[in-house]
């Protein structure tokens, strides 16, 4: 059965959701099971999204398009293609996640608290199913208020601080952001996303090189900001430190990347192209920096900020690669790493839940304690450092090989990040789990893993090895839209191919031969 | 074509054991732990045995393609097993030794704590190493690759709330990372190159292009060997391996003796097509394997812990089957690799039997005189030491002296590499029968007190004091192992002393049969130079620790130069340790201090300054008032919309 209006469905169900949460009594766990009915009843209305898919057919899915402002005219245009039903389907499954993780460890101001998770889930699947520049442009600003108000209220001593910095980095490329799709408007007389790429593809006389050049920077500084891109980091790790877990887990990845891949590539290949060599720089020193830096904390909960730095930078250096198996590696790290980075943060929460620390020093021999969390923190310790047959090894290995035709040098740098990746994660472990027990660890007695925390690790774990051995399943559609792209990507070749090395060519088509 | 042989079940069904015993082993009794681990140890075995068995009937190489793993754009890569003569080998070591070692381990871990922690690990490295020799592309062989490095960092680390234990662990990995990083990155170049990563496709474009040489494939090469430094334990990536020994002796034997660290030789043979290709870097495999036998055998001259004597001559060993690489006789370093396992796997367990009977004690210093308290340990290793020794007719003999054999007649060896590995040959059969006279005769010189077990095996347990011989379930083991010890070599008799080298030609569809300038004459006289060499380590290592035991001391102290410096093996880890510094201070003091809290941090604060009025805006909505937020929120959102409004249309009218 396919449901019609799949999308605004999913889209509004959470907002519904969050007017209810607001009616409902501050009495025993109401809120909380209300919200995860919402969270889950969303997650299973993603699912809908790959049950009825039409793989092999490019261009956007389950559309909905509508007039909604005549003048200007601003439409309600909703769809989904390989790439971006992904990411609803991770965003409701991590809502779900992100309920249960919050279930005890949010015991003052719940109202608020889901309210806010509710409304930001809203916002995150409006960012992806969004294909009105306008409408974008509204889920986008939403997604960050939501977050900065949570991070306020619920980031300890600290919360104000950190949010006021979030919202700083994140609110002042969005204004520059706005006034360029407010530019594109002007001259192309649409917000349409499809109809945009049409007009910037086939009539180049609207725009000067210079103009575009300016407004495409506009939209990847806004996004980069929000991936984090290095230098544009700043805000990540006291956010990721002062966040809830739950919002934590989104903060950081998917909302930029996609963005990038929708905007950047989509509408503006050949600035995009234009600009690569910069950002694949960038990537591979963030790459490295975010690993290094990791590597000397003594917070779990920072060297967890630096490692998605360093794991994020993959996707954008898959993404700046254009190359087809590149693209879709990248792709495929943005849902690794929205899963097993929320199940590293999950983890994280849960020690501080018992211990009430972050410090490393403090832990120590716990694995005999708590056989189970050791389990569960390795596993997905294996998945982040891209261990084979799990799923960080898929995206990893696509990015890093589909560069490495055009890219040998930055990707020789980027593969070192495997060796520092390892050394950081299992640093982690062996300071909290191995060893003679801590003075920390043996004052309190504190019981493994309960149900609600099995019920959601291991689903998360399963995922992680079924992901690393059945990744056609999901490229399968991924693949699909990704070639959109690279092909929107070398149709622009003839304009910009001083930009571009000069073995290019031959090499693609050396790949292309099998 | 015979029916399918089902060799996916080869590696599933010890997946299957790990998980029961991994999700469910601690609830179960321990009976029912040994049988899960066993049975799906034995299971294989069998299978293998039945392949072999029916091996005349199989048209070999045999594929079997389960379906595909990743397929993105150009690139695609499939499970596909394969099963030929270099794999059917490989596969009998693992699983024969592979079962041997697992029913040993049920009487040596009996007392364990983490019993069936301890067994699921081991079917989980089974799974592993058994993906690795049976994958049909390099993708697969390297899930093979990095699982066993897991494995082994869990065995290692099997002991974690020990400091020693969990940084061995942690150390392993990571030096495999570095070997991994170099395995990954000839990948990345087989892709560009190839278009593909499997076996048959890489090795057909090879051979249909006969004017690649050297070049890029000079490269994949070199990459490839950096990736087999790192899992065989050679120059300069070997330091993980005598740490590793905080693992229980049987992982010792199994993982770090006999099958995993065997994993770079089997790679190299199995890319030999490739290599054949860049004599460069068979010359580079061929120096690394001479100076990593020679170096690692001066170190375990002076070592005291048995197990480390153990790890450096196995350092060594694999040493002498990357001079076989290097000098393009692949059939003699797989035949070493076999032998190895036997004598090594044997030796390693035998040197648990000794620690098992004096209830963790690793120290040769305090052993002595065990010789008639433990016969049947004594015997077996007895076998062992002969063999390794390279003393004929033992299995070592036969495959050491194809090793120098082959080296002093091949183009890319010479006698330089055949006279490093001559003297290495003295140093082996010196220290082992240095370990043997020191463990098992003299007088016992064991302090009758309870010692401080730190930094050992821990390898305590519960049944009474005294020296006792092991139970049954681990001398069986050493006694198969003892007899394979003796008769193995013989699978690979040369023709120079009236045997056919079976081994040769069973892997001759694999690696070609190339015939090349040496004689009968040269073999035979090269035999006898190392048998006498090998009895001359004997009869040196008799005269220092046996006849004049005072001698050692003395010897110690006049030649106190090099005998610290070997003692410390060469300040290696040190240097390493000083890389590892360097990188720590530049991370902390100059990226995360001055970079990222200064530069970064900074520009984001000043930025922070220049916005006060978000500030106060923040600050107002900070009321804990859900309605004010709402409000706050709507009327944000009011404010845009207006804004935006007369922004367009604004805009629009000046149009």
């Amino acid at each position: 059965m396919l449901i019609d209006s799949i999308l605004t469905l999913t889209t509004f169900v959470p907002t519904a959701g969050a007017v209810v949460v607001a009616l409902l009594p501050r009495k025993g766990r109401i809120i909380q099971w209300w919200t995860l009915l919402v969270s889950v009843v969303t997650f299973l209305l993603t699912l809908h999204l790959p049950a009825h898919f039409i793989y092999g057919q490019s261009g956007f899915q389950f559309e909905e398009n509508y007039a909604w402002i005549a003048n200007p005219a601003i439409r309600y245009h909703l769809g989904v293609d390989g790439i971006s039903m992904w990411l609803v389907v991770l965003t409701g499954f991590l809502a779900v996640a992100g309920c249960l993780a919050s279930w005890k460890t949010v015991e003052t101001r719940t109202k608020e608290f889901y309210f806010f998770f509710l409304l930001q889930q809203t916002a995150m699947i409006g960012v992806f199913v969004a294909l009105d520049m306008f409408l974008y442009y509204g889920f986008w600003e939403l997604s960050l208020v939501p977050m900065a108000i949570l991070i306020a209220m619920f980031g300890k001593e600290r919360g104000p601080k950190t949010a006021l910095k979030f919202f700083t980095y994140t609110f002042i490329p969005s204004a520059l952001f706005l006034v360029a799709i407010l530019y594109l408007y002007a001259k192309t007389g649409t917000f349409d996303y499809v109809k945009l790429q049409q007009a910037l593809t086939a009539n180049g006389s609207l725009f000067t090189a210079d103009a575009l050049g300016w407004v495409s920077l506009a939209f990847l500084v806004a996004f980069a900001v929000k991936v984090p891109v290095f230098p544009l980091h700043g805000w990540l790790s006291d956010t990721i430190t002062d966040a809830p877990t739950a919002m934590a887990m989104v903060v950081a990845g998917k909302l930029g990347l996609y963005s990038i891949l929708r905007f950047n590539l989509g509408l503006f290949p050949a600035q995009a192209r234009a600009i690569a060599p910069l950002m694949i720089a960038l990537s591979v020193i963030g790459l490295l920096y975010g690993a290094c830096i990791a590597l000397v904390q003594r917070d779990m909960k920072r060297l967890v900020a630096y490692s998605i730095l360093s794991h994020l930078s993959f996707c954008t250096l898959g993404i700046f690669s254009f190359a087809l198996s590149g693209l879709n590696g990248a792709v495929y790290q943005i849902l690794n790493h929205g899963l097993s980075g929320s199940a590293m943060l999950i983890l994280i929460g849960i020690l501080y839940n018992r211990y009430g620390t972050y410090e490393l020093s403090e832990y120590g021999g716990l694995a005999a304690k708590t056989p189970w969390l050791v389990t569960l923190f390795v596993i997905t310790t294996l998945s982040l450092i891209g261990l084979p047959m799990l799923n960080g090894f898929v995206g990893e290995f696509l990015v890093l090989s589909g560069s490495y035709a055009h890219h040998a040098g930055w990707i020789f740098a980027a593969t070192i990040g495997v060796i520092l990746g390892a050394a950081y994660m299992l640093s982690m472990v062996q300071k909290i789990f191995y060893g003679p027990e801590s003075a920390m660890i043996t004052r309190h007695s504190v019981a493994d893993l309960g149900f609600r925390e099995h019920v959601i690790l291991w689903p998360m774990a399963i995922l992680m090895l079924v992901m690393g051995v059945a990744s056609p399943y999901w490229i399968k559609a991924i693949n699909g839209a990704v070639t959109g792209l690279a092909d929107t990507a070398t149709q622009t070749v003839t304009y910009t191919a001083d930009h571009l090395p000069a073995d290019h060519l031959p090499a693609d088509h050396l790949l292309e031969k099998r | 074509m015979t029916a399918s042989l089902h060799l996916w079940l080869l590696p599933l069904i010890p997946f299957a054991g790990f998980l029961v015993n991994g999700l469910i082993g601690r609830r179960l009794p321990k009976a029912l732990v040994t049988g899960v681990a066993l049975i799906a140890t034995l299971i294989p075995f069998l299978q293998v045995a039945n392949i072999w068995f029916h091996l005349g009937s199989t048209s070999l190489p045999y594929v079997e393609n389960l379906g595909t793993w990743i397929s993105a754009g150009p690139f695609h890569a499939d499970f596909t097993l394969q099963l030929d003569h270099l794999t059917m080998i490989m596969l009998l070591v693992v699983t024969g030794v592979g079962f041997l070692i697992h029913i040993y381990s049920a009487g040596y871990m009996a007392h364990e704590e983490g019993y069936w922690r301890f067994f699921a690990y081991l079917n989980l490295f089974m799974f592993f190493m058994l993906t690795l020799v049976l994958s049909e592309n390099f993708l697969l062989m390297f899930v093979g690759w990095e699982g066993v490095g897991l494995a082994s960092y869990l065995l290692i680390g099997f002991y974690f709330l020990r400091d020693s234990a969990a940084n061995a662990g942690k150390k392993a990995f990571v030096v495999n990372r570095i070997g991994d990083f170099g395995f990954l990155l000839a990948m990345f170049l087989m892709v560009q190159h190839f278009g593909t990563l499997s076996y048959s496709g890489v090795f057909a474009q090879i051979t249909q292009h006969p004017e690649w040489q050297g070049g890029f494939l000079t490269a994949i090469a070199i990459f490839l060997v950096l990736g087999a430094t790192g899992k065989s334990a050679q120059i300069p990536l070997y330091v993980w391996l005598p740490d590793a020994m905080e693992g229980p002796t049987p992982v010792s034997a199994l993982i770090h003796a006999a099958t995993m660290v065997t994993a770079g030789i089997y790679m190299v043979a199995r890319t030999h097509v490739l290599f054949d290709r860049s004599p460069f870097t068979l010359s580079i495999i061929a120096i690394i394997g001479a100076a990593t036998a020679f170096f690692a055998a001066t170190i375990g001259l002076v070592q005291t812990d048995i197990k480390r004597v153990l790890a450096y001559s196995t350092v060594s060993q694999l040493g002498y089957m990357f001079l076989a690489c290097g000098v393009a006789s692949y059939t003699s370093g797989i035949f070493h690799l076999v032998t190895h396992a036997f004598f090594k796997a044997l030796l390693f367990l035998a040197a648990g039997s000794v620690i098992h009977a004096l209830s963790g004690e690793q120290d040769m210093r305090v052993m002595g005189g065990l010789r008639k308290k433990i016969p049947v340990t004594f015997w077996t290793m007895t076998a062992g030491v002969v063999a390794i020794s390279g003393i004929p007719p033992f299995a070592g003999f036969f495959s050491k002296d194809e090793i120098l054999y082959q080296a002093f007649i091949s183009p890319n060896g010479g006698k330089i590499l055949w006279f490093v590995g001559l003297v290495t040959a003295f140093l082996t059969s010196f220290y082992m029968f240095r370990l043997w006279y020191l463990t098992f005769f003299g007088e016992s010189r064991a302090v009758e007190q309870a010692h401080d077990a730190q930094g050992h095996d821990d390898h305590g347990h519960a049944h009474g004091h005294g020296v006792h011989e092991s139970p049954w379930i681990m001398t069986g083991p050493l006694v198969i192992l003892a007899i394979l010890s003796v008769i193995g070599g013989w699978i690979g008799v040369p023709a120079a002393l009236h045997g056919h080298n079976e081994i040769a030609n069973f892997l001759s569809p694999v690696f070609g049969s190339a015939e090349s300038g040496g004689s009968n004459q040269i073999a035979l006289i090269l035999a006898v130079v190392s048998t006498l060499v090998a009895i001359a380590g004997w009869f040196t290592a008799h005269i220092l620790y046996f006849a004049k035991p005072e001698l050692p001391g003395k010897l110690a102290h006049s030649l106190h130069g090099v005998y610290t410096l070997l003692l410390n093996k060469y300040k290696v880890d040190e240097l390493y340790g000083l890389v590892v510094m360097a990188l720590m201070i530049i991370s902390r003091y100059l990226l995360k201090a001055l970079v990222d809290t200064g530069i970064v941090d900074g520009t984001g604060y000043v930025a922070g300054y220049t916005a006060q009025g978000f500030g106060a805006l923040v600050a107002r909505i900070q009321s804990g008032n859900i309605r004010s937020y709402a409000g706050w929120l709507s009327l944000g959102a009011a404010v845009l919309l207006v804004v935006t409004y007369f922004g367009l249309t604004a805009h629009l009218s000046l149009r």
